[in-house]
C-alpha cells in the first residue's frame, strides 16, 4: 500500500492539531501569570502550588479518588465475574441481556443521570435509604463501569483456549478452583486494562456525578464545572492539566495491558 | 450397532495389573443440533488393554473420548468404570485424564507447576506433591526442563510434559486425543514407541484417539474402526487388517480390491461366487451363510488385500485364475504395485514382493495372470 | 476449542459441557451479581423514568396521580396556552445538530481513516492511539477549553474578525459555531475508529481493477471504496449521531442559555425548574431516539463496534 499522499499528511495534521488544541491550551494557559484568565502574561507555576491550598479542591481531589477507587473495586469485580460469564456459561435470556448490557455503553449520560437520581429519590422517600452522596455516586458509576469491563474481559477470553479450562477440569480442579489459578492469571493483564478504563471513566464523569452528589461530596469535575461557569481561572487550568495527565497515564497503561499477547493459550 | 468384542490374538494386554480398570460404554449417544456424533455407540474396554479409536474426520472418535473423560455429556446411554455408572460424576472427580491434541499446557505456569497441578488441586502434601512431580519428571524424561515455561517447549517435550500431568494422578483410565499429530514422523515413531513401552510399564487403560491407522496398527492391543457415529469394527491389529467387514474398514487400513458378484452355491466351508472374473472360489472369513439366488445376500461385495494377489504368467488355468494385462506398474525398492486391467473394464491392484533378484518378469503392457487364492478373498458386510 | 482439521460445522465446542442446572448456577455466580446490578440501577430507574412521563405536578412541586399525557402533548407543542413550538424546537434543534455533527465528523473523518489505513504498522498504531487518548479525556475540561481557544483575545477570533466573521474583540462562542466545533472534537473518534475498522479489512484489488477499467478518481471512490466501508461508516455515524442527541455540556458551556437542546432542556427540568415528569417525559423522547438508533445499528452494522472503541 502507498504511502499517503502530502494533502492527506496535511489534512491528518490539522485534524490531529484540532484534536490537541483543547488539551495542549489548558496545558499552556495553566503557566499563565495573567490572573484573571486573560491572554497570556508570563510563565508560573504558581497555580499549581496554590491547588494545595485550596480546601475545596483538596475534599474534591479527595471525594474524587474514593468514588474512583470505589467504585473501580467493586466494578472490577463485579465486571470480570461477567464477562468470564458471558463468555463460558449459556442461560435463558443471554442473548438479551447481553443487548442490555450495552445500554449504560451509549445511553446519553443526562439520561442516565436523571433516571439514577430519581431512583434514589423514591428510595429514599420510602426505605429512607441512599442520601444523595457519595454512596449514589458510587452505585452510579459502578453502574456504567461495569459494561466497560465485561467487553474488555468477554473479548480477552475469546483468545482462551478452552481446552486449557477443560484440562484443568480434567486434572481435578473444581469449577472455581479452575477460575483461580488458571483461568484468572491468564487474563490478568485484561483485568488490570479494565480496572484502569473503569478508574478512567469515573474520573471522566461529570454529568452522572453532578446529579447524584450530595453535601460535601463534590468531585473535581463538579468544581471544574462551577468554576468554568464563573469564569476560568488559571488554578482551573492547573487542576484541569493534572486531571488531563492522569487520564491520559490512564489510557495508556489500559492500552498496554490489553496489548495482544504471545503465550495467549494457545499452546 | 453393538459390537462384540472378539477373541484377542497377536499382542496381549498388559493385564492382570490391580490397577488395571475396565471401561464400558452402552448405546451411548450425542447429537449436536441436527448432526449425530455418536449414534447409539456401544464398546467395553478391557482392563489395562491399548484401545484405539480409529477413524476419519468427525466420525465421533474425540466426542466419545470427552464423554469418558466427563467434559462432555451423552445425550442418551451410559458410561461404567469399573462397573460404576459415571453418568452423573462431573469432570473434575472422575479417575480419568486426558492428555489433549493441543497439549493445553498452563502458559503461566512452569512444567514442574502444570505437572504437580492435579495432586495441588487434591491438597496432596508439599513434601509428597514434590517427591511425586520429581519421579514423574523423570519417568517421563523432562527433569532438564522442569523450570520453564510451556512457551519454551518443543512439540515434543510439551507432549511429554502433557503425558507427566496427567499421569502423576495416577487414573485408572488414560485418554489420549491424538497426541502424536502434532510431531514430525520420525519423533512420532520414537514417541510411539515410548508410549507403548510406559503403558505396559503402568498396566493402566490407555484409550487413544488417532485418525493415522499406521500409528492404530504398531500401537494397539484392539482397534475400534469408527465411521459416522457408529463402531464398524472392532478387533486386534491382524483381525481388523485381515479380515475387515465392511467396505470402508477394508479401505481404511491399507487399500483392498474389491469385486461384486452374486453367489451361485456353497461347497463345505466356501462359497462359489459368480463375477466378471468368472466364478470365483471363496473361502475367507465372512463366507455367508446359505447362499443361494433368491436369498437377500444375493449380491456380494468380495475383498482381497492386494498382496494376497499372486502375480503368474500369462495363460495359466485355474481356479481363481484372471487373465490380465499389466496397466501401470510402480516400482517402490522391496515391492513392486501391479496396476491390471482386468475383465469387465476392472482394475486389479497387486503388490508382490521383489524377492528374486531381477526383474518379476511382468513388464507393462503385457499379459499376465493374477491369481486370487480363495482363502485370500472375503465376503464383506456390505 | 474448533478442532483443527475437522470439517467445518461437524464438531462443535464450546468447552466443558455442563448439565442445565450446573450451567444455571455457574451462569448465577458469575453473569448474576453484574447483571443485576446494571437491572436494578439502570433498567428498573429507566422503567421508573417512564411511568414518571405519565404523572402530574402538582403546584405545590408534588409529584403524583392522576395519570395523564399532558407531558406529552406539551413536548409536541401543545401547551396550556395553545400552540406553543419551543419544545419541539428543541426536540428539532437537537435532531439537527446531532445530524449535522455527524455529517461534519464523516466529512473530517473520512479522509483521516483513509490517511491512516496507508501508514506503515507501527505508523497505524501511534495514529490510532493519538485519535484515542482525546477521547479518553475529560469532555469537560476539554470543552471548557475551548472558551479559552475561543476567547475575545485569542487567535480564532483575531483571525474571524480580520475575516469579517465576526465583531472584533468579542468571544466567538457562546454561538452555534462554537457548539459545532465542540462536537466535531467530542466525537470524532467515534466515527473515525469503526470507520477506520471498515478501512483496514477494504479489499484493494476492486479498487485497482476499477482503475484499471479506467475509472477515474472519484468513480473510484464511489463504486469501490464506498460499498466496502459502508458498514463501518454507518456504525461511525449511528455512533455520533445516538450520544450527540443527548449531549448537554457542550451546548450548555459553548451555547449558551439561547441554545436550548434536549440536553439542557432535561437539565432544567430536574434543576431550576423541578418539574420531574415533563422531564422525564423529555428524557423518554430521548431515549426513544435512542432505541431507535440502536435498532437501527443492529441491523446495519456487524459486530460489536463498542469494543472497537476499547
Amino acid at each position: 500500500m502507498r504511502k499517503p499522499s502530502l494533502p492527506l499528511w496535511l489534512w491528518a495534521a490539522v485534524i490531529f492539531v484540532f484534536l490537541y488544541a483543547p488539551i495542549a491550551v489548558v496545558i499552556v494557559y495553566s503557566f499563565n501569570s495573567a490572573r484573571h484568565g486573560g491572554p497570556w502574561q508570563g510563565f508560573t507555576t504558581d497555580w499549581y502550588g496554590k491547588l494545595f491550598d485550596s480546601r475545596e479542591k483538596i475534599d474534591a481531589a479527595k471525594n474524587t479518588l474514593i468514588l474512583g477507587l470505589a467504585s473501580t473495586g467493586i466494578a472490577t469485580v463485579l465486571g470480570t465475574l461477567l464477562g468470564y460469564g458471558l463468555s463460558r456459561y449459556r442461560f435463558p435470556g443471554k442473548k438479551l441481556f447481553s443487548r442490555l448490557m450495552y445500554i449504560p455503553v451509549v445511553i446519553p449520560d443526562i439520561v442516565m443521570a436523571i433516571a439514577m437520581l430519581m431512583f434514589f429519590s423514591l428510595i429514599r422517600d420510602r426505605l429512607g435509604l441512599f442520601d444523595l452522596g457519595m454512596t449514589t455516586m458510587i452505585v452510579a458509576h459502578v453502574t456504567f463501569q461495569i459494561p466497560f469491563v465485561a467487553i474488555v474481559i468477554r473479548s480477552r477470553m475469546i483468545g482462551v483456549d478452552p481446552a486449557i479450562e477443560e484440562a484443568a477440569r480434567d486434572l481435578g480442579a473444581t469449577a472455581f478452583q479452575t477460575f483461580r489459578h488458571v483461568t484468572l492469571p491468564m487474563i490478568l493483564p485484561a483485568v488490570v486494562a479494565g480496572a484502569m478504563l473503569a478508574f478512567t471513566l469515573s474520573l471522566d464523569d461529570f454529568v452522572v456525578s453532578f446529579f447524584t452528589t450530595g453535601p460535601g461530596a463534590g468531585t473535581l469535575p463538579i468544581l471544574i464545572y462551577s468554576s468554568v461557569k464563573r469564569g476560568i481561572t488559571p488554578d482551573i487550568n492547573a487542576l484541569s492539566t493534572l486531571i488531563v495527565l492522569v487520564s491520559v497515564i490512564g489510557t495508556l497503561a489500559g492500552l498496554f495491558f490489553q496489548r495482544p499477547r504471545r503465550s495467549s493459550g494457545e499452546s | 450397532m453393538a459390537v462384540e468384542p472378539g477373541e484377542p490374538k497377536g499382542r496381549q494386554g498388559a493385564a492382570g495389573s490391580a490397577l488395571a480398570t475396565s471401561v464400558e460404554v452402552e448405546g451411548v449417544r450425542r447429537e449436536f443440533g441436527s448432526f449425530v456424533a455418536l449414534d447409539g455407540v456401544s464398546l467395553a474396554i478391557r482392563p489395562g488393554e491399548f484401545l484405539t479409536l480409529l477413524g476419519p474426520s468427525g466420525c465421533g472418535k474425540t466426542t466419545l473420548l470427552r464423554i469418558l473423560a466427563g467434559l462432555d455429556v451423552a445425550d442418551a446411554g451410559k458410561v461404567r468404570i469399573d462397573g460404576q455408572d459415571v453418568g452423573e460424576i462431573p469432570a473434575h472427580r472422575r479417575p480419568v485424564n486426558t492428555v489433549f491434541q493441543s497439549y493445553a499446557l498452563f502458559p503461566h505456569m512452569s512444567v514442574r507447576d502444570n505437572v504437580a497441578f492435579g495432586l495441588k488441586m487434591k491438597k496432596v502434601p508439599a513434601a509428597e506433591v514434590v517427591r511425586r512431580v520429581d519421579r514423574m519428571l523423570d519417568l517421563v524424561q523432562i527433569a532438564t526442563f522442569a523450570d520453564r515455561k510451556p512457551a519454551q517447549l518443543s512439540g515434543g517435550q510439551k507432549q511429554r510434559v502433557a503425558l507427566a500431568r496427567a499421569l502423576i494422578n495416577e487414573p485408572k483410565v488414560l485418554l489420549l486425543d491424538e497426541p502424536l499429530g502434532a510431531l514430525d514422523s520420525k519423533l512420532r515413531k520414537e514417541l510411539q514407541v515410548e508410549l507403548l513401552a510406559l503403558q505396559r510399564r503402568l498396566g493402566i487403560t490407555f484409550i487413544f484417539v488417532t485418525h493415522d491407522q499406521e500409528e492404530a496398527l504398531v500401537m494397539s492391543d484392539r482397534i475400534a474402526v469408527m465411521r459416522a457415529g457408529r463402531i464398524e469394527q472392532l478387533g486386534d491389529a491382524e483381525e481388523i487388517y485381515e479380515r475387515p467387514r465392511t467396505r470402508f474398514v477394508s479401505q481404511f487400513l491399507g487399500t483392498c480390491n474389491l469385486i461384486e458378484g452374486k453367489a451361485t452355491r456353497r461347497e463345505g466351508l466356501a462359497v462359489l461366487v459368480e463375477t466378471p472374473f468368472g466364478e470365483l472360489r471363496v473361502e475367507g472369513h465372512g463366507a455367508p451363510a446359505t447362499p443361494t439366488p433368491d436369498s437377500p445376500r444375493e449380491t456380494l461385495t468380495l475383498a482381497i488385500r492386494p498382496e494376497k494377489v499372486r502375480m503368474s504368467p500369462a495363460g495359466e488355468e485355474g481356479e481363481n485364475r484372471v487373465p490380465v494385462t499389466v496397466r501401470e506398474l510402480i516400482y517402490i525398492g522391496s515391492e513392486t504395485h501391479y496396476l491390471l486391467d482386468a475383465p469387465g473394464g476392472a482394475i486389479l491392484t497387486a503388490y508382490a514382493m521383489n524377492a528374486r533378484v531381477g526383474s518379476q518378469g511382468f513388464d507393462l503392457g503385457k499379459a499376465a495372470t493374477a491369481v486370487l487364492p480363495p482363502a485370500g478373498l472375503l465376503v464383506l458386510d456390505d | 476449542m474448533a478442532k483443527k482439521g475437522a470439517k467445518p460445522g461437524l464438531e462443535i465446542r464450546f468447552g466443558e459441557r455442563l448439565t442445565p442446572a450446573r450451567q444455571a448456577v455457574r451462569s448465577a455466580l458469575t453473569s448474576g451479581p453484574g447483571i443485576l446490578w446494571v437491572t436494578v440501577f439502570l433498567l428498573v430507574p429507566l422503567l421508573a423514568v417512564i411511568a414518571m412521563s405519565f404523572l402530574t405536578r402538582g403546584s405545590y412541586g408534588e409529584i403524583g396521580l392522576p395519570l395523564t399525557f399532558e407531558n406529552y402533548t406539551r413536548l409536541a407543542g401543545f401547551g396550556a396556552f395553545g400552540f406553543d413550538p419551543l419544545y419541539p424546537l428543541v426536540i428539532l434543534r437537537s435532531l439537527v445538530l446531532a445530524a449535522g455533527t455527524t455529517l461534519v465528523c464523516l466529512l473530517a473523518g473520512f479522509p483521516l481513516a483513509y490517511f491512516i489505513v496507508r501508514l506503515p504498522p507501527r505508523g497505524k498504531q501511534i495514529a490510532l492511539t493519538l485519535v484515542v487518548i482525546p477521547f479518553w479525556t475529560n469532555l469537560l475540561i476539554r470543552t471548557y477549553a475551548w472558551q479559552i481557544l475561543l476567547g475575545p483575545e485569542s487567535l480564532a477570533a483575531k483571525v474571524a474578525s480580520a475575516l469579517g466573521l465576526a465583531e472584533a474583540g468579542r468571544p466567538l462562542y457562546p454561538s452555534l459555531g462554537a457548539v459545532y466545533l465542540g462536537m466535531l472534537a467530542a466525537y470524532l473518534p467515534f466515527l473515525v475508529l469503526p470507520l477506520y475498522s471498515s478501512f483496514e479489512k477494504l479489499d484493494w484489488s476492486i479498487a485497482e481493477a476499477a482503475m484499471d477499467l479506467g475509472a477515474d478518481a472519484p468513480r473510484v471512490l464511489r463504486h469501490a471504496i464506498l460499498p466496502q466501508v459502508l458498514p463501518g461508516m454507518i456504525a461511525g455515524m449511528i455512533l455520533v449521531f445516538i450520544p450527540a442527541v443527548g449531549q448537554f455540556v457542550i451546548p450548555d458551556l459553548l451555547g449558551g442559555a439561547r441554545t436550548v437542546l434536549l440536553g439542557n432542556a432535561i437539565q432544567q427540568q430536574f434543576g431550576a425548574s423541578r418539574d420531574w415528569p415533563f422531564g422525564a417525559a423529555i428524557a423518554f423522547v430521548g431515549m426513544a431516539i435512542v432505541m431507535l438508533g440502536l435498532s437501527f445499528y443492529a441491523r446495519t452494522a456487524g459486530k460489536d463496534s463498542e469494543e472497537a472503541l476499547l
